[in-house]
């Protein structure tokens, strides 16, 4: 204490008692452990969420397994948990959720893809300074207003191509699922592009290469990582996307892979109990604990995925 | 010989240079596939809506009759739970953001948080809502109200505002840092006095841009159980006679934008769906406009500061 107070300290402090001083320093320390621990506490809130998460989805749907076998729910090909005579194929459902995903990604990679490409290589400074913002205020849109325009613009829009097509379909809820992950997709891998260092696209332009060869031998290559990761976003955006399915889709279970039918998918089954009212602790009430578990698996799964692929990848300059 | 060799050459720089132009073309033809997607939705919206859109709309309550039907209860209870979301998320995204930064050492608790906010951000929000469902309004009690939706949607973004407010941390330079400690602050003392007074900016614009996703989440909220028919307020949050504040609100029963935008989509009367699109208009420029708000001054930031 003595040695650090030296210089003009010594004598601002001198008329202070030595006791109360240390005092002061020990409070000092004090309140600095108390507010350090009150920051952790706060920054492990969200270790408690993901651990509630994981404590919910499985505590409840123990009780369902209990009396639905982990087998049948694997296998049964009907979904009607709330008939006398129930039935709890998840396939059903899943059938309709990864049905609508693939509408989405295969509209939504390649266009993504494209755009990365476009505004990271091709687009003068302008439109890419433009665009971005666009793209993001399309990210911004709530997903009740996509559902809106799925089932009241895109699909009596499809209907006039298609004239058989049902008025809830999965088809149009994927295709504005897709435009919709659209702007998650290109972002990422923009972000990615850009930050492959210039001197690599400068090698390959010194070579004779054009812009279209740069992007797509040296620069896609260098940034695939990060292109994986915005692949892997879209992907767990498109399975867990819940209002476009719940407007659009119809609320139909329906085992199906074909996307002009209408079907039900694992998040629009959770609404549709939801908007009812099932009693606490009933059977019907445990079925969506067990199928967001089922969603929440399937999502683990991708991100873990993706996980794996950067670490794999992943380039270093 | 030499002669054909050239012609090949030259083929082949044409042939390449004409992929170069092709892919230039559709590439901005796939940019303009987004933004015309986006000029639809807003003029869909705007036509269909518009003529619904007047002072009535906003103040009268649902109704079976289309043409009385309005969003009061509606934008009151997002403007509550709203409330209630920034106050929880606010502080404790902040608070996670400046431990990881600035106190977290490095070992494996700080890694589980880190890998543990990463995952948060990818899980469905749908799953957020289940577990509000089991935890807020069962184990908890809280019942189907106001602060249930609220608590549910702050868990929702705060990785939103942790991740902005460690990037507006990070991009502050050591030197303040070491300035501060040279003059003999605590930790305390230069986060609070100099490393949250210069990235407020940067935790702003975080902040709005995770209240607009929260404003326009439906899944959640549907899934604790809000009704979708609400005719009535809750309880004023601020009174003329004393206490003057009261928390009654907390406990109400509500609905918000969204939720009524569903329910009006969902009928088949085309007089309620003018009604949705009423509803997605407000919906689709409050988060507009919450996101502008956010990309500008973000654009400002990066101008206006040079370390």
């Amino acid at each position: 204490m003595t040695a650090i107070a030296t210089g003009a300290n010594v004598s601002a402090m001198s008329s202070v008692p030595q006791a109360i001083r240390l005092t002061g320093k020990r409070s000092r320390i004090v309140r600095e452990r108390f507010i350090e621990s009150l920051l952790m506490l706060a920054a492990l809130v969200s270790v408690f969420t993901t651990l509630a998460i994981v404590t919910i989805l499985i505590s409840e749907s123990v009780v369902f397994f209990r009396q639905v076998p982990l087998w049948d729910f694997l296998t049964d090909t009907q979904w009607t948990p709330l008939f006398d005579d129930a039935h709890f194929g998840i396939m059903v459902l899943l059938s309709g959720t990864l049905t609508s995903s693939l509408v989405a990604l295969a509209l939504a990679i390649p266009l993504g893809t494209v755009i990365a490409i476009y505004l990271s290589e091709f687009a003068p400074f302008t439109v890419r300074e433009v665009a971005k913002p666009f793209l993001e205020m399309l990210g911004g849109v709530p997903t009740i207003v996509y559902g809106y325009f799925a089932l009241l613009f895109v699909t009596p829009l499809l209907q006039k191509v298609m004239p058989g097509l049902p008025g809830f379909n999965l088809l149009s809820a994927g295709v504005v699922m897709g435009i919709m992950i659209v702007p998650y997709v290109a972002s990422i891998s923009e972000d990615a592009m850009m930050a492959v260092p210039m001197s690599m696209r400068e090698g390959s332009y010194a070579m004779g290469a054009t812009r279209f060869q740069t992007a797509l031998r040296v620069v896609v290559p260098a940034a695939f990582s990060g292109i994986a990761s915005a692949y892997i976003l879209g992907i767990s955006r498109a399975v867990g996307e819940t209002m476009i399915l719940a407007v659009a889709a119809g609320m139909q279970p329906n085992l199906t892979f074909n996307p002009t039918e209408p079907a039900a998918t694992i998040t629009a089954y959770i609404v549709q109990v939801a908007l009812g009212d099932l009693p606490h602790g009933s059977i019907g009430y445990q079925t969506i604990f067990a199928a967001g578990l089922t969603l929440m698996l399937f999502t683990l799964t991708c991100n873990i995925a993706g996980h794996l692929l950067r670490r794999k990848f992943r380039e270093a300059y | 010989m030499a002669a054909t060799d050239v012609h090949a050459i030259r083929a082949l720089i044409a042939s390449r240079k004409r992929w170069d132009a092709a892919f230039a073309v559709l590439g901005f033809l796939a940019l303009m596939v987004g933004v015309l997607t986006f000029v639809a939705l807003f003029t869909e919206m705007a036509v269909r809506g518009l003529p619904r859109l007047s002072y009535e709309f906003f103040t009268a309550f649902p109704s079976r009759h289309a043409e009385h039907a309005g969003i009061l209860s509606a934008w009151v209870g997002s403007t509550l739970v709203m409330l209630v979301t920034a106050m929880v998320a606010v502080p404790l995204g902040v608070a996670s953001g400046v431990y990881l930064e600035e106190y977290a050492a490095k070992n494996w608790i700080t890694d589980v948080i880190e890998i543990n906010i990463t995952n948060l951000a990818g899980v469905p929000s749908i799953v957020y809502g289940l577990l509000a469902l089991g935890l807020f309004v069962y184990e908890f009690g809280l019942g189907q109200s106001i602060l249930s939706a609220g608590l549910t949607l702050a868990l929702l973004i705060l990785p939103v505002i942790i991740v902005a407010t460690r990037e507006a941390i990070r991009s502050i330079p050591q030197s303040i840092r070491e300035g501060a400690y040279a003059l003999g602050a605590t930790q305390w003392q230069t986060v609070s006095d100099h490393i949250l007074p210069y990235s407020a900016a940067g935790i702003l614009t975080g902040m709005i841009i995770g209240l607009a996703r929260a404003i326009g989440e439906t899944a959640p909220i549907i899934t604790i159980g809000a009704l979708t028919f609400i005719a009535f307020l809750p309880p004023a949050p601020v009174s003329a006679a004393p206490p003057f504040l009261n928390f009654e609100w907390l406990t109400s029963p509500f609905t918000v934008m969204p939720i009524q935008m569903f329910n009006w989509t969902s009928r088949p009367e085309a007089a309620f769906q003018a009604n949705a699109a009423a509803a997605g208009f407000v919906l689709v420029i409050m988060t507009l406009a919450m996101n502008g708000l956010a990309i500008w001054l973000r654009y400002r930031l990066r101008k206006n500061i040079k370390w």
